[in-house]
This record gives structure tokens, C-alpha cells and sequence, in this order.
């Protein structure tokens, strides 16, 4: 007997697809279009709602109507695949990017990946920070070699666009005031260590050191690559703004396969 | 769990709550906006259950769904249970996820044999995960299904005296359901597991027409509780006493004082309940 798996079967692709036959009936056994309507509605609807509430920059950018459109048509691509739906949309900012109609702004994905992470970030598992007494004991040669573990809310969004910006003028209440899309690149760094959510346009040096050392890289190699963006890069300075903010919760040091050539103080 | 007015918890009054510690029964709070790994909802959350008695509302475990129940989600609610410890924990009578897909919505099912075998089946799974009564609530409903064997309210009963779950009657739900199956609501509550009710919710409805133009009521959490939904809930109460009783307002949110005022209202028909039995007056906190 599987009459109640075929029947949810068919309600779920009528929930889906408008093109199907809706399923159940009014009081007297007949079908009823706008019986179902119900639920087709209450499905799309809550759907945009959820992203509404997560991208009130985004909404501010395009405008209410544009927004229900633009989240409708992700909804129907893209239905929940999990009854928490706090971090529902997790492919909507790439969407965006690809969305037809929004080719010609494509800083509105930038805006939009700033929002995803400050969710995500919102969301995120608490963890407690490094003291940075904690570093004390490492000998100066040997700091190149650590690891930081960052706090689980930490995103790096690039974008080469005044992304925060954007994004910052459009979440407040105020007027904004004009920006110029070519007045400079901006890479956000979004984490909560404690109870807000932070979100800081970040130097161009920061965004490869902090990518590098979010995938267990070494302080050596993230500042290798930092130095790459800038010349000028402060591999110190980011190490104390980086503890000072909370952001490091846990500190390592990698073995070296092999000695290096010569010792060097990288920070003191 | 005090057998008062209690309200859901919305994310916009939090700060008010813990600042102005308004005397309400209860707060409730939808299990799965709780299941976040970390931040600011657990740090409300656990500040708030420290001063008032709380009830979980899931509505994401499909147990009306003819598959098996999400393991990872069941343990999930397991440890939103455990880490709020709260007096009641509450599902629904419908179905919300198919195939991988989940539709955020509370979806019918046909009153059969093979429903039963599948509601009483989770609902045993819940209770013996959890170590404890899960209340299965009354769905709102906008169609019906010709295969439906069962009358909504004896399903319900059946369903309980199966599995020993307790039951969540929500009177908005009775309403909407009896206006859009034509039920007869005075008839529902007769047929209706009574004794077995642990909480009651209330809430605002929507009225529309279906295609042959009667009356279609949506359930919509979107305004103040209609005048029929307090009229069947001050019956009900006439005849069970007091219990737990919830508003539950999710969307187009009001101010705090709005919802105050209807958890208020709901206390007085509780208060002249205990007044027609003569029973002591248990609303001081």
C-alpha cells in the first residue's frame, strides 16, 4: 500500500511545477485550482520572505517588487533541501550574479555575498579567542610556522567594487549618499567573535592573508601571499589585529619538512 | 508549565522582553529557528528560559510523511530539548518534506489506514528519541481527499490513544479547517480527544473564497484572533479548565503590547473559567 507516498508525490510536483495538476479536493470531491493555490502560495511566498529578511540591502538596491521577482525565481529553482531555515539561499547570491535582468550591476552580488555571510556569520558556532598571551612562548623564528584557527564566523567577501559601502549605506535608515562605483575596491571581512555581527572593508593585503590562514595555511605563506597584493604589507599589524578583534581562537605551529636557509625574526 | 496565556517568541521583541520581563504565561519558539550552531538567538533564548517556562514548536519533522523521519533533524530537535529543557514540546499533523525537498508549509493528508500506520510509527520514534510526550496538533486544512476513511477529530484520538501523545489544539486551526471542510465545529470539539489536550493555540485567519465561492479561511498568524476563535476556545476551556494557551501572531508582527493585550484576553476567559467552577484562581504567577 503506498497510496499516501503517490499522493505526496504528486502534491510535492504540483508544489514545484504550476504546469501540474493540483491535488485534493473542495468539500462536495471536486479538484479546486484555488484550494491548492493555498499551498503553491504559502510555499513561494514564505520562500521570499526568508530571503527578504536576509538581503534588505539587496532589496533596497533593486526595489520591492524587482526583489519578490528576482526571489521567486530562485524559489522555484532552488527549494529548501533542509526544514532549518535560518541559512536558506546559500546559492542566491550566485544567482544573482546570473540573473539576466541584473547583468548590467554586477556589483549586486558582492552586495548580496556581503549579506549571505553576515547570516552565515549571525549563525555561526561561538568560539572563545586566543589570548595573545597565549603566543608569548613562541620563539620569534619559529612564528612564520603557526597556523590560526579563525573564528567560525569569519567570511571574506572580494569584490572590486565599493562593496561595503554599498552595502553599508543601503542597511541604514538614512538617506544614502551617492557612491561612486569606480571610487575604489573594497574585500569585506564579516565575523561575529562575540554578540554583533562586524563588517569591515578590509586593505587589499588582508583578504589573501586571511583566505590563506582560513585554509590552514601558515603565517609564512599567508603573508607571502599578502605581500604579492601589496608591497607594503604589515604582516605584524595584521597578527595584532587580528587577536585584538577576537578573530583567532586557536594557534598552532607546523612542523618544517626541512630547516629553513637561514633564521629570521618574522614579527616580535 | 503554568496553565496561563503564554506567547510565541519573535526575534524583534526580544530585547524588550528581557528589558521590560512582562508577566506573560509562557514564551514558545519554533524549534528549528533554535537549531543555528551559535549566536545571537541561543544568547535570548537562554536568557529568557532562565525567567519564563517555555514550549518547543517544531515544524520541520513531517510526521505525516510516508518515509521515514529525518534522523539528522530528529536529533537536532533531540538537542534543542535538551539544551532548553522546555515544560512541552509540540509537531503537527501534517507533512512538509518530500523527495529532499522541504516546502516550509504544513501540508494535509488523507485520513487512512496506511496515515495512521505512518503518524503513530513517528510519533512512537519522537517520543522514545526524546524521552518524552510529544502533543500532536490539529492541522488547518484547505482540501480534503476522497480516500479518507476517518473523520479528522477520530483520527486524532485514534492517534493518541495509540501512541499515549498528547494533543495541541489549536481553535484557530478548528475553525479554518470546519469553515473550508463545511464541519460542523461544536461537532469537531465533541468528537475531539479532549482529555488529552496539554495546550491550546490561538491565532488570526484570513478569509477567502474557493472556486465555487464558499467561504475560505487561510491561516495566516497575520492579525488579531478572530471573535469565533474565542467564542469556541471559551467553550472548550468551559469544559476542560485551564491549560497552557498560546498566541501565536508570526507574520505582519505586531508591537509587544499588542500581543500582550491578546494573551491578556485569553487569561480572562481562563480566569472565567475558574470562576463558573469555583475552582481556586491560579493566574498569580
Amino acid at each position: 500500500m503506498r497510496q499516501l507516498d503517490e499522493m505526496q508525490r504528486a502534491f510535492a510536483r504540483a508544489l514545484l511545477d504550476p504546469r501540474e495538476a493540483p491535488v485534493g479536493d473542495d468539500p462536495a470531491g471536486r479538484p479546486d485550482p484555488i484550494r491548492f493555490a493555498v499551498y503553491r502560495n504559502n510555499f513561494a511566498v514564505s520562500l521570499i520572505e526568508t530571503l527578504e529578511a536576509g538581503y534588505p540591502a539587496l532589496r533596497r538596491l533593486v526595489g520591492e517588487a524587482f526583489f519578490r521577482a528576482c526571489a521567486g525565481h530562485y524559489a522555484a529553482q532552488a527549494p529548501p533541501r533542509s526544514p532549518i531555515m535560518l541559512l536558506y539561499g546559500d546559492r542566491f547570491a550566485d544567482f544573482v550574479t546570473r540573473f539576466e535582468p541584473l547583468a548590467d550591476y554586477p556589483y549586486l552580488a558582492d552586495v548580496a555575498r556581503i549579506e549571505r555571510a553576515w547570516l552565515e556569520a549571525y549563525h555561526a558556532a561561538e568560539a572563545e579567542p586566543l589570548a595573545p598571551a597565549a603566543l608569548a612562548r613562541v620563539a620569534a623564528h619559529r612564528v612564520g610556522d603557526l597556523c590560526f584557527t579563525l573564528h567560525p564566523s569569519v567570511r571574506i567577501v572580494h569584490s572590486i567594487y565599493p562593496a561595503v559601502s554599498l552595502w553599508r549605506v543601503n542597511v541604514s535608515r538614512e538617506v544614502p549618499a551617492p557612491i561612486r562605483l569606480d571610487s575604489g575596491a573594497e574585500d569585506a571581512l564579516i565575523a561575529r567573535p562575540d554578540a554583533e555581527v562586524q563588517v569591515h572593508a578590509v586593505p587589499p593585503d588582508a583578504a589573501p592573508f586571511l583566505d590563506v590562514l582560513s585554509q590552514g595555511g601558515t603565517l609564512a605563506e599567508a603573508a607571502a601571499e599578502a605581500a604579492s597584493a601589496s608591497a607594503s604589507f604589515d604582516l605584524c599589524a595584521h597578527i595584532a589585529a587580528l587577536l585584538k578583534s577576537g578573530l583567532v581562537t586557536a594557534a598552532r605551529l607546523r612542523r618544517r619538512r626541512t630547516r629553513p636557509p637561514k633564521r629570521q625574526s618574522v614579527c616580535r | 508549565m503554568p496553565a496561563r496565556a503564554g506567547v510565541g517568541l519573535k526575534p524583534a521583541h526580544y530585547r524588550e522582553v528581557l528589558e521590560a520581563r512582562p508577566d506573560v504565561g509562557f514564551f514558545e519558539v519554533h524549534a528549528e529557528n533554535y537549531m543555528g550552531a551559535g549566536g545571537p538567538p541561543h544568547r535570548y533564548l537562554a536568557q529568557i528560559r532562565s525567567s519564563y517556562a517555555l514550549s518547543v514548536h517544531s515544524v520541520g519533522l513531517s510526521i505525516g510523511a510516508a518515509r521515514p523521519l529525518d534522523a539528522a533533524h530528529l536529533r537536532r530537535l533531540a538537542g534543542v530539548v535538551r539544551r532548553y529543557q522546555p515544560a512541552l514540546v509540540s509537531e503537527h499533523l501534517a507533512w512538509s518534506s518530500h523527495g529532499g525537498a522541504f516546502f516550509n508549509d504544513l501540508l494535509p493528508v488523507p485520513y487512512h489506514a496506511e496515515t495512521l500506520a505512518w503518524v503513530c510509527g513517528h510519533m512512537h520514534q519522537v517520543q522514545e528519541t526524546l524521552g518524552r510526550e510529544l502533543l500532536l496538533e490539529n492541522p488547518a486544512t484547505y482540501v480534503a481527499f476522497g480516500e479518507s476513511t476517518w473523520s479528522e477529530p477520530d483520527f486524532i484520538a485514534e492517534v493518541a490513544r495509540r501512541t499515549g501523545c498528547g494533543l495541541l489544539l489549536d481553535v484557530n486551526n478548528v475553525i479554518v479547517a470546519c469553515t473550508n471542510q463545511q464541519w460542523q465545529p461544536s461537532r469537531y470539539i465533541d468528537a475531539f480527544p479532549l482529555h488529552a489536550v496539554r495546550q491550546l493555540h490561538l491565532a488570526g485567519h484570513a478569509a477567502d473564497a474557493d472556486a465555487s465561492g464558499r467561504p475560505l479561511l487561510i491561516d495566516t498568524h497575520d492579525r488579531p484572533v478572530s471573535q469565533a476563535v474565542w467564542d469556541l476556545y471559551a467553550r472548550v476551556i468551559a469544559r476542560i479548565g485551564r491549560r497552557p494557551t498560546l498566541i501565536e501572531w508570526d507574520q505582519q508582527l505586531p508591537s509587544w503590547q499588542t500581543l500582550q493585550h491578546e494573551a491578556q484576553q485569553a487569561e480572562s476567559i481562563l480566569n472565567a473559567a475558574d470562576a463558573a467552577q469555583g475552582a481556586p484562581h491560579a493566574a498569580a504567577r
